[in-house]
């Protein structure tokens, strides 16, 4: 059984972004990039499936520039078996993510497509759900737990108020949530190994998708900022502070 | 121009969210209806059918929509969605759940936690956990939007009086079977409406800390309990707790962040919080600089030591 992982290059997160002057977007000249965390877990899970004898191959993705090669030699770095980028400079948008991966998965035929909620620059949360109702897949979002066998995945979602267990029938498509897995830290020998793996690259016109983004961004701007208030010096001048002044208890 | 508003709801009764929803459809202006896909749901509608502003209410009725199965919710939003020129979905677990699929579906764009409407194409949304925000405009015939609650207010859950009708249920996917959920029953305030929250850091150093410390000044404060990702990832507080970039987004009148550094992802979710208390021990933690009232202390002296003083 294969796994396809996608992966997404983002500013790394301990990276404070600052918006451009001119309002066009934010910097990243010279801003260090790491895959987005979510999919490091989604990996992760992936290669704890191979480990685990239910999955033989586990094929990472991105789609994007030529340096997301880096990101998918992370990937392979953690254990997935080969890459596939689908190189473009246009700005890729979830909806476009979605229909890219989903000729992926008609070409590869993957039982399990585990990729991250959402990716930690543009805060959508769309693509794997995209990816599901394109190809018509069921989906489990938010994973927390995944079991597979007998041709479904018992998946744990955190939802609000806690958790919700559905069984999904394969082929399907997860999404991951931070508690899933704590992906491994990845040693010297497997960065080398991933250097020999496999990597094809392709055009979105090699699949036949038309990546054009639907929703223009007309500007980026600075957030309201919030000013550091006032140190108290203790609980009394606290509980006045809150009383008197801020009067919300 | 019609809106669909996709309800949160529990069959019985609707989510506070779905009111924050339904002021973000009338911001974009435009008859506001709003669907209700449940089983055994008539109370859930005839609630919708309250809510202030809301013209119709439809209501779908299967026991496939008994657990809001993604599959199935937005195949009945699909079949309904040609009448309508947006579909809000809530940017809750549920939302952020079905609204991609209804958008891939209808082959269009997705905005998601809009949190200003600039005009009915044109929204505000935060990115890089809110670290800017960006304008973005839809050229899509119908636009699927996912609403962040804190950035519109709740419209009256009483004052309307919207007709209720049915309509044909979509058929259930066969794909997805629900298996169960552990859901935690508390007395407290729903962190996402909660005027007051006490949220706990890594600092608490373990789950029966937190508890001990926490929950008296939550009780004391009628407050919703919240936690940094630190201290759910350790297992001090259980995951639906968690505020945050990909948590729960809050704005109280009042949130005390007790022993919680104020890593950019968790300010991501409580910026916008009217009133911010810091209690750390640690001068330099970056909470400081977004806390209107900081006390630089031990939190397991200072918190007992408010409990006592409120």
């Amino acid at each position: 059984m294969k796994v396809l992982v996608p992966v997404k290059r983002v500013v790394d997160y301990n990276v404070k972004v600052r918006v451009k002057s001119d309002q066009t977007g934010v910097d990243i000249a010279n801003v260090k990039m790491s895959m987005n965390p979510f999919d490091e877990i989604a990996v992760e899970e992936a290669v704890r499936l191979k480990e685990k004898g239910v999955v033989t191959e586990v094929i990472a993705v991105s789609c994007g520039v030529t340096q997301c090669q880096e990101t998918l030699r992370t990937a392979m770095a953690i254990g997935a078996d080969r890459g596939i980028l689908v190189e473009t400079t246009e700005e890729l948008q979830p909806l476009a993510v979605a229909k890219l991966l989903k000729a992926l998965v008609d070409r590869e035929q993957p039982q399990l497509i585990i990729l991250g909620k959402q990716a930690i620059d543009d805060d959508c949360n769309q693509t794997g759900q995209m990816l599901a109702a394109l190809a018509d897949l069921p989906q489990a979002t938010f994973a927390s737990k995944v079991e597979v066998a007998d041709g479904r995945a018992q998946v744990t979602r955190e939802v609000d108020g806690g958790l919700e267990t559905l069984s999904v029938q394969l082929p399907a498509v997860v999404t991951t949530d931070l508690r899933l897995n704590e992906p491994r830290y990845v040693t010297l020998p497997n960065i080398m190994k991933a250097k020999k793996k496999q990597l094809d690259v392709l055009k979105p016109e090699d699949l036949g998708v038309n990546v054009a983004p639907r929703l223009k961004t007309l500007k980026v701007s600075e957030p309201p900022k919030r000013g550091a208030g006032v140190k108290v010096p203790d609980v009394a001048a606290l509980v006045d502070k809150l009383k008197n002044e801020a009067k919300v208890i | 121009m019609s809106i669909l508003v996709i309800a949160e709801h529990d069959n019985a009764s609707i989510k506070g969210a779905t009111l924050n929803t339904v002021s973000a459809a009338a911001a974009i202006g435009g008859d506001v209806h709003v669907l209700v896909a449940g089983h055994q749901a008539a109370g859930a509608a005839a609630a919708a059918a309250q809510i202030a502003g809301v013209a119709k209410v439809l209501h779908a009725e299967s026991d496939a929509f008994a657990h809001g199965l993604a599959e199935n919710v937005a195949a009945q939003v699909v079949a309904l969605a040609s009448a309508y020129s947006h579909i809000l979905f809530p940017a809750t677990a549920g939302g952020k759940n079905v609204a991609p699929r209804v958008a891939a579906k209808l082959d269009v764009a997705q905005i998601s936690d809009i949190t200003l409407v600039v005009s009915p194409d044109t929204f505000e949304r935060p990115i890089y956990a809110g670290n800017a925000i960006a304008t973005v405009q839809s050229a899509d015939a119908t636009k699927v939007i996912t609403v962040r609650t804190t950035g519109f207010d709740a419209a009256p859950a009483s004052g309307g009086s919207a007709a209720v009708e049915s309509v044909a249920a979509a058929a259930d996917s066969g794909k997805s079977r629900y298996v169960g959920s552990e859901i935690a029953k508390s007395d407290r305030p729903e962190l996402t409406a909660a005027k007051i929250i006490v949220s706990g850091g890594r600092a608490l150093g373990s789950s029966e800390k937190f508890t001990e410390v926490i929950t008296p000044l939550a009780d004391k404060l009628g407050a919703a309990i919240g936690a940094s990702r630190a201290a759910v990832d350790a297992g001090y507080a259980p995951n639906d707790l968690q505020v945050g970039q990909t948590g729960k987004i809050v704005a109280p009148q009042l949130y005390v962040a007790c022993g919680i550094s104020g890593a950019i992802q968790h300010l991501a979710g409580m910026k916008d919080s009217k009133v911010i208390v810091a209690i750390n021990k640690d001068p330099e933690a970056p909470i400081f600089s977004v806390a209107d009232y900081g006390l630089e202390a031990d939190l397991f002296v200072a918190v007992p030591e408010l409990v006592q003083s409120l």
